[in-house]
């Protein structure tokens, strides 16, 4: 299969600072994709880049087989972008914001008219067409946004941060709506995510930090990466914790809050080991596959998300 | 199927809809626009016409600055409407007419047809006004006036366009408009004649606003009629063309080189 999104040695500098740099790396049709990384890690300048709104300052990036400089026009007949802020008139109702975005991909008439009925009814949106968005919930909002970027029939639906002000029944209804589109329309879907329960649903998943791509590759195989398995052990003093568990196995640990994170070999019973060897002083230990976020924080020494939202 | 052109006709004539949908939601831009010429013709028109005598004054200040309130309020619609592309901007709506497949001119269009049509309409309103200031309206004088509008209307549109492009928050358009657009229309002959041989002589002939004044003013007196400094109605309307298709121009290539958040 062709590659739906294609960049090579991908930059974009503002001013002295370099947002995005080296980035390299090819989205196959069909995908599900998800750029992930926290704010600052550059996933939105390439989100921004690979929807024409942004001109790279070094390398090159396809998008439908087309070139998003050289041939932007032909890029944006391809593709469908949903904003982190609804691209939508809060004035119009919403039929008129998809009749006034129908008309921008040149769609008219009883064609128009049927791809609007049957996008507002694949979102759950049939009966509110004549609301007027500005009295809309953000979870609406974004349905509506979803709807409008499906009328032209995209190849690729570029969605940036599609999970920003969801609740999380609408997230799920959101996914559920991502899965069938895909299913029915053969549409490529990339998005940016700092969730990691979304990255965790697509097919591929790019890791971003400080511009640089560190990792593109499965959710398995980013698992597999790190050869070990996660153990995670409470108790009253972690540091006293941390430091028996340093003399006693030699694994690399870190404390987080009240809890002490220990990378432990992979199919062994680490979990009684450890339990055992800590005895009174450890409350529970348990042991689970690394998810992305110890990925993340093995690649980039850094956690993905702040302190205050973990 | 893909095209690698950008569509034009539909993408115009929607943004054009949208303008239109979005002034009737949005009353006290009427009032806005509308009133406050009024307000100012009737108050300094009556208050400052006892002072003001001269041969370019004939028949009263009243009367005088009747076109010259005509340009304010295509003046104040059209800034009015440019306004909203600062706001498209703030409210996301822009970014996705940006990433459509629509030829940049489109946009630039769209949104100066939309202020262009706002404009000429209330302006027209205004005029009917017009007996009541001792100037006669007849056939002729009607299709004058509808051209001046029309032209007059779209190149303030697209001034006002180039002008809002840049800015991100509509308080830096205001201090635009107070500094730049109000005195270039105080200057424009609106308010007073200029005078040959002062420094207003000059003020007038570089000022682009002068010529919208100029060709609002003969649409109603004629080009018989003894003006002044005042331009004949054929060359006043030949250098707003000029001036339109310029700002229409700059307002398409900052289009084209990206917003402010592209810097």
């Amino acid at each position: 299969m062709s590659a739906a999104v294609e960049t090579n040695d991908l930059g974009r500098n503002f001013g002295p600072r370099a947002a995005l740099s080296g980035v390299t790396l090819s989205i196959r049709a069909g995908e599900m994709f998800a750029l992930l990384g926290p704010n600052g890690s550059g996933k939105t300048t390439l989100f921004r880049i690979l929807s024409t709104l942004l001109a790279p300052s070094a390398g090159m990036a396809r998008v439908g087989g087309c070139d998003v400089v050289g041939e932007a026009m032909a890029v944006r007949h391809q593709i469908g972008v949903v904003f982190q802020s609804p691209a939508l008139d809060p004035q119009l109702t919403v039929e008129e914001n998809l009749r006034c975005a129908g008309s921008l991909y040149g769609l008219r008439g009883a064609d128009l008219v049927a791809r609007l009925r049957s996008a507002a009814e694949a979102l759950g949106l049939s009966d509110r067409l004549a609301d007027r968005v500005q009295s809309l919930s953000g979870g609406l909002q974004r349905r509506v946004e979803i709807a409008k970027c499906l009328l032209p029939r995209p190849r690729v639906l570029l969605l940036d941060e599609p999970s920003t002000g969801l609740d999380p029944a609408a997230r799920e209804g959101l996914r559920v709506t991502l899965e069938r589109v895909r299913r029915e329309s053969e549409v490529t879907v990339v998005m940016t995510t700092h969730l990691l329960e979304e990255a965790e649903r697509c097919d591929r998943v790019a890791i971003l930090h400080r511009g640089r791509l560190v990792a593109c590759e499965t959710p398995a195989e980013l698992r597999g990466r790190l050869g070990t398995d996660v153990a995670v052990v409470s108790g009253l003093e972690p540091e006293a914790l941390a430091t028996r568990v340093r003399e006693m196995f030699g694994w690399p640990l870190s404390v987080r809050g009240e809890r002490l994170r220990v990378e432990v070999p992979a199919g062994g019973d680490a979990a009684g080991r450890l339990f055992s060897a800590l005895g009174a002083a450890a409350d529970t230990v348990t042991v689970g596959r690394p998810t992305l976020e110890d990925v993340f924080l093995d690649l980039t020494g850094e956690p993905l998300r702040g302190e205050e939202e973990a | 199927m893909s095209g690698k052109r950008g569509l034009f006709i539909r993408p115009t004539l929607a943004l054009w809809q949208r303008e239109m949908t979005r002034f009737v939601r949005q009353r006290n831009r009427i009032i806005g626009a509308l009133a406050t010429p009024l307000i100012f013709w009737l108050l300094i028109g009556s208050g400052l016409g006892e002072s003001f005598r001269g041969a370019e004054v004939e028949g009263g200040f009243m009367r005088y600055f009747f076109p010259g309130t005509v340009v304010l309020i295509l003046l104040f619609t059209a800034i009015f409407s440019t306004v909203s592309v600062i706001e498209d901007r703030r409210d996301g709506f822009l970014q996705g007419v940006l990433v459509a497949p629509v030829s940049r001119a489109s946009i630039v269009f769209g949104k100066c047809l939309g202020g262009m049509t706002l404009a000429a309409a209330q302006a027209a309103l205004f005029c009917l006004a017009a007996p009541w200031a001792g100037l006669p309206l007849d056939g002729a004088v009607v299709l004058r006036l509808l051209a001046a509008l029309l032209l007059g209307g779209f190149a303030l549109t697209a001034l006002g366009f180039v002008i809002a492009w840049p800015l991100e928050s509509t308080q830096g358009f205001h201090v635009m408009m107070n500094l730049v657009l109000i005195p270039l229309w105080l200057l424009s002959g609106a308010f007073f004649p200029a005078r040959a041989g002062t420094w207003t002589e000059w003020a007038a002939a570089l000022n682009p606003l002068s010529y919208i004044t100029a060709s609002v003013r003969r649409a109603f007196y004629g080009d018989g009629a003894d003006l002044g400094l005042v331009p004949s109605f054929g060359p006043a309307m030949t250098v707003t063309l000029v001036f339109a298709v310029v700002m229409f121009l700059l307002a398409l290539r900052a289009v084209r080189r990206g917003g402010p958040e592209s810097r």
